[in-house]
């Protein structure tokens, strides 16, 4: 058998190559946690509805005990529920996501915020937002006719002006409360 | 030998291939038409994607799938020079094949399959386009089952010789499509067809997705040997010199089969129902399966080199001029490792898991496959036709000059097309949508590109438009010449001697391929077993 010594010579500058990229994406996944969505976790898509976590009222942005935010969002044709949130800039941010009828995928341009949506399964994703503005939410898996018209969409707002309206809801809590119970 | 019987089967296979073609290359500009919003009348989200399924299914599995047969039967009569085993067989699974097209045509066209070639349960079609694309996929196997009895057949009547390394290539694939396929057949034979039937009540997306990752990756690759098999035995003759090295050629070969199998994760990276540690292996094994084409883009360039040099190309660069750019084969090679080396550079970025996630779905991807399969591979196919015809019908060529022209303009519409695509994909727009209807500044930037690629896909159309005439023109045309050449394979630079039976048999190779595949997908199969999964209700589009 003949191989050529310039061959013998490509196929190990070849190999350095591949190796090269394979140990860039393990030190980032191993020692830096940078990791594709891959939480493997089930829930029924048909009782999404009945369930507590993706119930109506639990949608949207939550700022957790421990000061994490959390949002839990929705997928179904033909939008992502609710259909606009406020988020922090330079914030992580943890997104659950889940689909009430078919395959949906979500990406926000721009940004790593990007996960397949599968029925019967929990997507979490996590990122953050260097940069404040107007982020469509689109989906980016065919899921029907009406695909082209979902999207939903997200306010990034500064840090500064977040924590500024964090802290006057709190402390407007009480009045807010009493006002409603007043309109009742 | 008289191998009427495999010219007329590979004649026949090819046909069905370039008229799929033909029809799906009409359609893909009817959808960047549709797609840009500038056509009012033209637009119809419904007939968009059913064309956008039709042209899917015909470019991806039908030109793919009968011409790889048709070549492969003409390629086993001829280098081994031997009969088709069977032919009575052969012509059924061509039946059968063709049945199936027809069989999923129906629905596809009528508007009653519009869920893409990736099919994507729980969304469901007509069960007549379930079947007809089972029927295909069984007239293959007829396919494959020959041409590993034809091999095995000639090793057993030439003991301790060399199988012909054309040969080695075509049952390599027809291999290689028996393991691919038996992800997608699971699928659809177990979950697709039972619901769209009624037997079931749901189906879990996740498993089905799972399945369809495993012929997800592989198929590429079988769409793609018939190309590298023209790299290597017919380029270096062509262009007017010896294969480099044909112990690398089975290598690459080889390794392209075994490792194209267990990585088709990197289609799930951005799905939650596999683990990252499963990601991160088939991330793994989709890095090893470029080493086959990077020694393929060696050998096949220093063969061309030699082809150079030894037309009196001087200096470091000087060989590429003096290559004989007029020969169809050889231009198409060029211009194919050009677009080899952008879709390659595009692979790579898909390929680094989280990096993924940037370009996921977006118009990158169809920009990145557009470039390497309708681009490299698909340049390939019209050579080897340019190659073939005049042999087959038996007529020369109608035109060496239109060939030359068709295949510059397919280069030059496929570079037009998929640059502003990946544009596009950078700039976050999803791929799979048939107009622009988010109300955000972002949208602005996509516009321009849109109507490049309109331009791209004209003159696509055109070319592939050429194609077909030159074809039917060649083989139909009134000319009393009669054409006499025969096939002519590449002769390796070094003779090839003491080849080891692992370069030159499949047995061993297959049992990699097993243990490879129970390690990259058996517990990812069985823990839908394991787990409490919840099944998903058919739905319709």
């Amino acid at each position: 058998m003949h191989i050529d010594p310039l061959e013998k010579k490509w196929v190990l500058i070849s190999l350095g190559m591949v190796s090269l990229f394979i140990s860039i994406i393990m030190v980032d996944a191993l020692l830096h946690g940078v990791n594709a969505p891959s939480n493997v976790e089930t829930i029924d898509s048909r009782k999404i509805h009945l369930s507590e976590e993706f119930a109506e009222d639990n949608l949207g942005v939550h700022i957790e005990e421990n000061g994490d935010i959390t949002v839990r969002m929705v997928a179904g044709r033909y939008a992502f529920f609710p259909k606009q949130i406020v988020l922090p800039a330079e914030t992580k941010v943890t997104f659950r996501w889940v689909s009430m009828d078919v395959l949906h995928g979500v990406h926000m341009p721009m940004t790593n915020m990007s996960t397949m949506i599968v029925p019967g399964y929990v997507a979490q994703v996590e990122s953050s937002f260097p940069r404040p503005g107007e982020y469509p939410i689109l989906c980016n898996e065919y899921c029907g006719l009406g695909h082209d018209h979902m999207w939903s969409k997200a306010f990034v707002i500064d840090k500064e002006e977040w924590d500024a309206s964090i802290a006057e809801q709190n402390t407007t809590s009480d009045t807010t409360a009493d006002e409603e119970s007043n309109n009742e | 030998m008289n191998d009427t019987s495999a010219k007329n089967l590979a004649l026949s296979h090819m046909w069905v291939a370039f008229a799929a073609f033909i029809v799906a290359c009409f359609m893909g500009e009817f959808q960047v038409l549709e797609r840009s919003g500038l056509f009012e009348s033209l637009t119809s989200i419904s007939v968009y994607f059913a064309s956008v399924s039709t042209h899917g299914v015909l470019m991806a599995f039908v030109l793919t799938t009968f011409f790889i047969m048709g070549f492969g039967y003409y390629t086993a009569s001829n280098s081994l020079n031997v009969p088709i085993w069977n032919p009575k067989l052969a012509w059924t699974g061509f039946g059968i094949a063709l049945t199936g097209v027809v069989m999923a045509a129906v629905p596809l066209l009528s508007g009653l399959a519009s869920v893409l070639y990736t099919f994507y349960p729980p969304v469901q079609a007509h069960v007549a386009f379930y079947i007809g694309a089972t029927l295909l996929v069984i007239g293959s196997w007829v396919w494959c089952v020959i041409m590993i009895v034809m091999f095995y057949q000639w090793k057993k009547d030439n003991p301790g010789k060399t199988v012909p390394l054309a040969m080695f290539a075509t049952t390599a694939n027809a291999l290689l499509w028996l393991w691919t396929s038996a992800g997608v057949a699971t699928e659809v034979l177990f979950q697709l067809i039972p619901l769209a039937l009624g037997l079931m009540d749901t189906v879990d997306p996740g498993l089905a997705r799972t399945l369809f990752a495993w012929t997800l990756h592989p198929i590429v690759y079988f769409w793609l040997i018939p190309a590298y098999t023209a790299f290597y035995v017919f380029v270096p003759k062509q262009a007017g010199s010896y294969l480099f090295s044909e112990e690398a050629a089975r290598m690459a070969f080889i390794v392209l089969v075994v490792f194209a199998l267990p990585i088709g994760f990197h289609h799930l990276y951005m799905d939650p129902e596999q683990a990252k540690g499963w990601k991160l292996l088939h991330g793994v094994g989709t890095f090893i399966v470029a080493l086959p084409t990077l020694v393929t883009g060696f050998t096949v360039i220093a063969s061309l080199e030699i082809a150079g040099r030894l037309r009196g190309g001087k200096g470091l660069f000087g060989w590429i001029g003096s290559l004989p750019w007029s020969n169809p084969m050889t231009l198409a090679v060029i211009l194919s490792l050009v677009m080899l080396i952008f879709g390659g550079f595009g692979g790579i970025v898909n390929a680094s898991y989280a990096m993924n996630a940037m370009i996921h779905n977006t118009a990158w991807v169809p920009g990145h496959f557009h470039l390497i399969f309708a681009g490299t591979t698909v340049i390939m196919y019209f050579a080897i036709a340019y190659y073939l015809w005049p042999i087959l019908s038996k007529k020369p060529l109608a035109s060496n000059s239109l060939a030359l022209v068709q295949l510059w303009t397919w280069f030059i519409g496929m570079s037009i097309m998929t640059t502003p695509w990946h544009v596009l994909g950078l700039l976050g727009q999803p791929r799979r949508i048939s107009s622009v209807q988010y109300n955000n500044l972002l949208t602005m930037s996509w516009e321009p590109y849109e109507i490049l690629m309109i331009l791209g896909g004209l003159i696509l159309l055109i070319s592939a438009c050429l194609f077909f005439y030159i074809l039917v023109k060649t083989q139909f045309g009134a000319t009393t010449e009669i054409f006499a050449g025969e096939v002519e394979y590449a002769e390796p630079l070094h003779e090839v001697k003491d080849l080891p039976e692992y370069l030159n048999d499949f047995k061993l190779w297959n049992k990699v391929i097993a243990v490879l595949m129970l390690i990259s997908f058996g517990v990812p199969i069985l823990q839908f077993f394991f787990m409490d999964t919840y099944g998903s209700s058919a739905w319709g589009y």
